[in-house]
């Protein structure tokens, strides 16, 4: 799988919210594009991830 | 010739620039400010300024946008461009795109103007206990009476941000806390085409050199160094602050100039 920008091998078959999890990602500060597409926050613990894919993630940290 | 005089069409017998003007006068030709005479060219836009004069409001605009790249100001004018949170990144941010002549702007802020702003935010003392909304337009009139601003002092949330944002293409993210900027990013990019300039990692004083501007999903562009979280013992403070701002106002610029990349 293609995770910002790099090769990663995902290993077990796993949601996209699993994932995140794992990689240490604070679910409520980031925004995910799946193929191309936003995932909504809804669909965090429904969508299955495949080799094949391509993930972009952005965690934002605070400050304005 | 035809050139453009202070804004309007004319045609001139001027075969130099500094032929147009009285000898107290600032030429600007084509957006360069003249030190020495320059020959003129069909098409060019020059405006003569006399300093010390308050001008009439007919000429005001093209001599406030004489130092502008030629054919930017029209680009501008065209332009919509809502800033969600005035704070530290927005209200630099709304100087900037005021300065450019963008427009319509609409500024959202629920907040009002505190001392502790103050260290970085556009704001002054006789701003505090203000509306961020108010202070912040109180200004941008000010600096340019050409535009349209419109203001919210409400909260912005998942529920409410794509209504409150329709109808700006451009929406710039310039929020403090990290789950209210990935909460507007989530709101508004799965549907329609709004392009967000959004911030992240802008605290302390570590080198202003780290803070870059990256394009990230097709209608995401993010500033900022992406590490350097406000925290304790990591302030938030102007230098830092307006570099960001500065990135975010030049890439908002770039969208409307038709340009879509970093």
């Amino acid at each position: 799988m293609r995770v910002n920008g790099q090769d990663i091998h995902l290993g077990e078959t796993c949601t996209l919210q699993a994932f995140l999890l794992r990689e240490g990602y604070v679910l409520d500060r980031v925004a995910v594009e799946l193929d191309g597409a936003i995932v909504p926050k809804s669909a965090f613990e429904t969508v299955v991830l495949k080799e094949c894919d391509q993930l972009e993630i952005v965690s934002f940290v605070g400050g304005g | 010739m035809r050139i453009i005089l202070n804004g309007k069409p004319i045609e001139s017998s001027a075969l130099t620039a500094f032929a147009l003007r009285t000898a107290d006068e600032v030429v600007i030709l084509n957006g360069f400010q003249l030190a020495e005479d320059r020959p003129l060219c069909a098409g060019d836009q020059v405006v003569r300024i006399r300093k010390g004069i308050m001008p009439g409001k007919d000429e005001l605009e093209a001599m406030m946008s004489a130092r502008h790249t030629p054919g930017v100001h029209s680009q501008m004018k065209a332009g919509r461009v809502a800033i969600a949170g005035l704070g530290g990144l927005g209200s630099h941010i709304a100087v900037m795109l005021t300065r450019m002549g963008v427009g319509a702007l609409l500024l959202v802020d629920f907040d009002v103007v505190e001392p502790s702003n103050l260290n970085r935010q556009h704001y002054t003392l006789s701003h505090l206990a203000t509306p961020k909304t108010e202070a912040l337009k109180s200004q941008l009139v000010e600096i340019n009476p050409f535009i349209e601003i419109q203001t919210q002092a409400i909260k912005i949330t998942a529920e409410n941000a794509r209504e409150v944002f329709a109808g700006y293409p451009i929406v710039v993210e310039a929020f403090d806390s990290p789950t209210s900027k990935a909460d507007l990013i989530n709101a508004l990019l799965p549907t329609g085409d709004t392009k967000i300039v959004a911030a992240s990692g802008l605290a302390g004083f570590d080198s202003a050199n780290n803070i870059r501007t990256r394009r990230r999903f097709s209608n995401l562009y993010l500033v900022g160094d992406l590490e350097s979280e406000a925290r304790e013992g990591m302030g938030l403070m102007a230098p830092r602050v307006s570099v960001c701002a500065g990135h975010q106002a030049n890439m908002v610029i770039r969208l409307l100039m038709g340009l879509d990349s970093e």
